[in-house]
């Protein structure tokens, strides 16, 4: 049984490190979301193409005006998550599932697909985990049960590329690991693995997926993250995917779980829907009977968090202009820090978001494939045809790579001559592959290839009465190989921020310190950067960098972030919380109301014509104070207090509303205090209730001006009319 | 970048401009199974050291012992037999588990000689 989590609670990461050598998946395979075909309502509207709703969930910061309605797009939206502590990383995970991430991927530490074999125990990572058995196990855990909270199964994603793909394929599979990238391509262009080794091994690793349902995601997209001009690769990208996904049904793959990593390759300035929207149509023609899983673009993200942002809303434009089976999300401070987790919401928000606001968009418009798209699209897919020709011509697959005809900068068939070529003989497992036998034999299921196993057998594992695919109890669990190194030491160390009383902020790591200040410093830019360190470096944070620097103007100034860290603690038990206000239920209140016959005058005083705030404040339509039964006179703005005195005199009002919106030097202090004085000196203040309200005021400042209640900003008529009668009822008046 | 590569493409693509676009898919996928066909085929015949561990991570084997194990195979000249099938004749041998057939070899290669 998975512990049930509660909302308000932190993960017990203790508690889910128990018991993990006992531990099995609950499931293996993928899960796509549930997206009813007549599709969603929610709230006051109907949605075209959404999935089933969350039990539990964030919605956009918007959502409070619409009934906190968090509408899910029927795509799986991903995350990528990259801590370096997977102790952390699975409370990034649940802040993720929170608003709407379905599909969790753990990024690997650096430098792990060298290495020639599993690691093991929870060392703690550089730019991504370590992928062990026990991080997975506890992951995995943590997964079940952040995806009964939420209500929607989590899809539990990472890597099998490296010298150790078929090993890895077997532990992913052991462990209930729901997707993977696989890509031999990946493996020999950018981590320089010999090319036979690594089909080979391929093979292998594919089959065991397969045998688990693991969903394979490819690695082409790195051609156009790689290449100088992304967009011109966009022929050699088609001939990638092509590879893989066949490669990959030869071994026995099925195609619906066979993913195309595709990234809309250009990026604004640049007439980004020029290039990316005939490629993501040529593509998705071409391979129709696949998956689109469509990632936004990291190669042009550098500093700017809003940039990025921007042009992820329109790669999942693209998205929906065509189609994707599951939306990738990049953290937009992906091109300045590994990336922070509050970084990781905001990418599954603007997914969120924009899949909200275009909702159906292909119900009201169509492409135009007729015109220069058609034409656009017919050319790349040419382009692909005559590569693949030319590839066949040249020898075959391994002799292109030989020649360089991969990840070339220029248009095919134009070549810059900057391609990445590889060697056969060379690269990571050079002759490390061998003949198999012809007495070759491998008794365990989901083996590739070659297998002289005895006849009469129902499964290979016969021979050994089961392999640990069929008998999990088989598995070896190894605990822990430098204890030093490990999830406990590092639990130790962040116990007082976790379980102790202690606060200090994070970005990444429980305890971290870390935080990101903003500022503008009125230099030029050389000026600025330095002096940006200096000024944060006087706030108190340790090790300052500027993350980001936007000009404004070269002379009068710049925006500059700079992050650094706090080494000072807060003890949550020294914080003045206020308590929460307690509410009348809604019926009492209206009997109270109606029984005395509530009137209150209203109006925005001072010179201040601001009036939107009172009247949500008072009208009927806007949930106001008039819902629950109360007469108003209103004013109007820029009214002299005086004016409200006499009139709450002259209508017998049992309240004064008034609201301060602009205020300089502490106006709106001032007029609070005023309005107490005035009513005493009518001698009416113990009859009248007054009331102030306004962007500026906050809850405490009533006992200050001698006012009865204040309210800032975000205030319901419901909350001033409790204020009211929980007054009339303390002076006896009901 | 040659001219004649640029102009072999370029009366290509004039052929290609008969097809439909159904056929140019057909087309493309054919290529691309023609492509990997060799591949598959050096996969079917080939194995690794990596394969072989895991392998004998499927018998029940960890991690560790299956790493030495396979370099332990590989130096006596056996891989091509199959690790698996090695620790398993190995086992049938000795009347043990495939376990303590992997921990024989760990412990003296030779245990190897004159298996097959």
């Amino acid at each position: 049984m998975t512990k049930q989590l509660n909302p308000n609670k932190k993960l017990d990461i203790e508690e889910i490190m128990q018991n993990l050598e006992s531990y099995h998946p609950r499931r293996k395979g993928w899960t796509w979301r549930e997206t009813p075909t007549d599709g969603v309502d929610m709230g006051p509207f109907h949605y075209q193409d959404m999935s089933v709703p969350l039990k539990n969930s964030i919605g956009l910061p918007a959502s409070k005006y619409f009934d906190f309605i968090d509408p899910q797009p029927a795509c799986v939206v991903t995350t990528e998550i990259a801590s370096g502590r997977f102790e952390d990383d699975i409370r990034r995970m649940r802040m993720a599932a929170w608003h709407g991430a379905d599909h969790l991927m753990v990024i690997r530490t650096t430098g792990q697909s060298h290495i020639d074999g599993l690691m093991e125990g929870t060392p703690e990572g550089v730019g991504g985990v370590p992928i062990t058995r026990k991080q997975i196990r506890a992951s995995r855990k943590a997964c079940d049960m952040i995806e009964d909270e939420v209500g929607r199964p989590i899809n539990f994603h990472s890597y099998v590329s490296g010298v150790a793909g078929p090993e890895v394929a077997v532990l992913f599979a052991e462990e209930g690991i729901n997707g993977a990238h696989q890509d031999p391509q990946y493996n020999v262009l950018y981590r320089n693995v010999n090319m036979y080794r690594s089909f080979v091994d391929a093979a292998e690793a594919k089959k065991v997926m397969a045998g688990a349902d693991i969903f394979q995601i490819d690695g082409a997209h790195n051609a156009n993250a790689t290449a100088k001009a992304g967009w011109l690769v966009m022929p050699e990208l088609m001939v990638q995917h092509g590879l893989n996904c066949a490669f990959s049904v030869a071994v026995g793959m099925k195609k619906e779980l066979i993913g195309l990593s595709t990234v809309p390759p250009n990026s604004p300035p640049a007439p980004k829907l020029w290039y990316d929207l005939p490629y993501a149509v040529a593509l998705r023609d071409f391979f129709s009977d696949y998956k689109m899983r469509a990632q936004q673009n990291t190669r042009y993200i550098e500093a700017d968090i809003e940039e990025a942002i921007r042009t992820h809303t329109i790669d999942t434009l693209i998205s929906m202009l065509t189609s994707a089976d599951i939306q990738s999300t990049i953290t937009p401070d992906e091109g300045r820090n590994v990336p922070w987790h509050y970084n990781n919401i905001r990418g599954v928000q603007t997914v969120k978001q924009t899949w909200a606001a275009l909702d159906g968009i292909k119900e009201l418009l169509n492409l135009n494939k007729q015109g220069p798209l058609g034409e656009m699209v017919r050319d790349l897919k040419e382009r692909a045809i005559c590569f693949l020709e030319e590839v066949i011509e040249a020898g075959g697959y391994f002799a292109a790579v030989e020649k360089g005809f991969f990840v070339d900068s220029a248009k095919y068939p134009d070549r810059n001559g900057d391609g990445i070529a590889r060697d056969g003989k060379g690269g990571v497992g050079a002759d490390t592959i061998i003949e198999r036998d012809p007495d070759y034999m491998a008794p365990v299921c989901d083996h590739f290839g070659q297998n002289h196993l005895p006849s009469g057998l129902q499964k290979p594992c016969d021979l050994i009465d089961g392999c640990t695919l069929c008998k999990p109890e088989k598995i070896v669990f190894i605990d822990e190989l430098d204890p030093a190194d490990s999830v406990n030491a590092r639990l130790e160390k962040t116990l007082p921020y976790r379980k102790g009383g202690l606060i200090r902020p994070e970005a990444e790591w429980a305890g971290d310190g870390v935080v990101l200040t903003q500022f503008v410093v009125p230099e030029t830019e050389e000026v600025a950067r330095e002096a940006a360190v200096e000024i944060a470096r006087k706030m108190g944070l340790e090790d300052p960098q500027v993350v980001n620097l936007m000009v404004l103007q070269a002379a009068e100034g710049c925006f500059v972030e700079v992050k650094g860290k706090v080494q000072f603690d807060i003890k949550k038990a020294d914080l003045k919380i206020p308590p929460k206000e307690i509410m009348l239920p809604e019926e009492e209140i209206r009997a109270a109301i109606k029984s005395v016959g509530l009137k209150v005058v209203a109006g925005t005083v001072g010179e201040d014509e601001h009036s939107v705030g009172l009247r949500e404040i008072l009208d009927i339509k806007h949930g106001g104070i008039e819902k629950y039964g109360a007469k108003y006179h209103y004013l109007g703005t820029s009214v002299p207090l005086g004016k409200l005195v006499d009139a709450a005199i002259e209508t017998g009002s049992h309240a004064i509303l008034i609201s301060t919106i602009i205020s300089h030097n502490d106006i709106h202090r001032t007029q609070m205090r005023k309005l107490a004085e005035l009513c005493q000196e009518k001698g009416i203040r113990d009859k009248i209730i007054l009331i102030a309200g306004g962007t500026q005021v906050t809850r405490d400042m009533a006992a200050e001006t001698g006012l009865d209640a204040t309210f800032g900003r975000g205030t319901k008529g419901i909350q001033v009319v409790d204020a009211i009668v929980k007054k009339l009822k303390a002076r006896g008046a009901v | 970048m040659t001219d004649s590569r640029i102009e072999r493409f370029e009366k290509r693509r004039e052929e290609l401009k008969n097809m439909s676009d159904e056929e140019l898919k057909t087309l493309f996928w054919q290529l691309c199974d023609q492509a990997v066909a060799p591949i598959v085929d050096l996969a079917k015949t080939h194995t690794s050291p990596s394969i072989e561990r895991s392998v004998l991570l499927r018998m029940g084997i960890d991690s560790i012992s299956s790493h030495g194990v396979v370099d332990r195979i590989y130096e006596a000249g056996l891989l091509g037999k199959g690790a698996g099938h090695v620790v398993l004749k190995l086992a049938q041998k000795n009347g043990t588990d495939v376990r303590a057939a992997a921990a024989a070899i760990l412990e003296n290669k030779d245990v190897l000689n004159g298996l097959f």
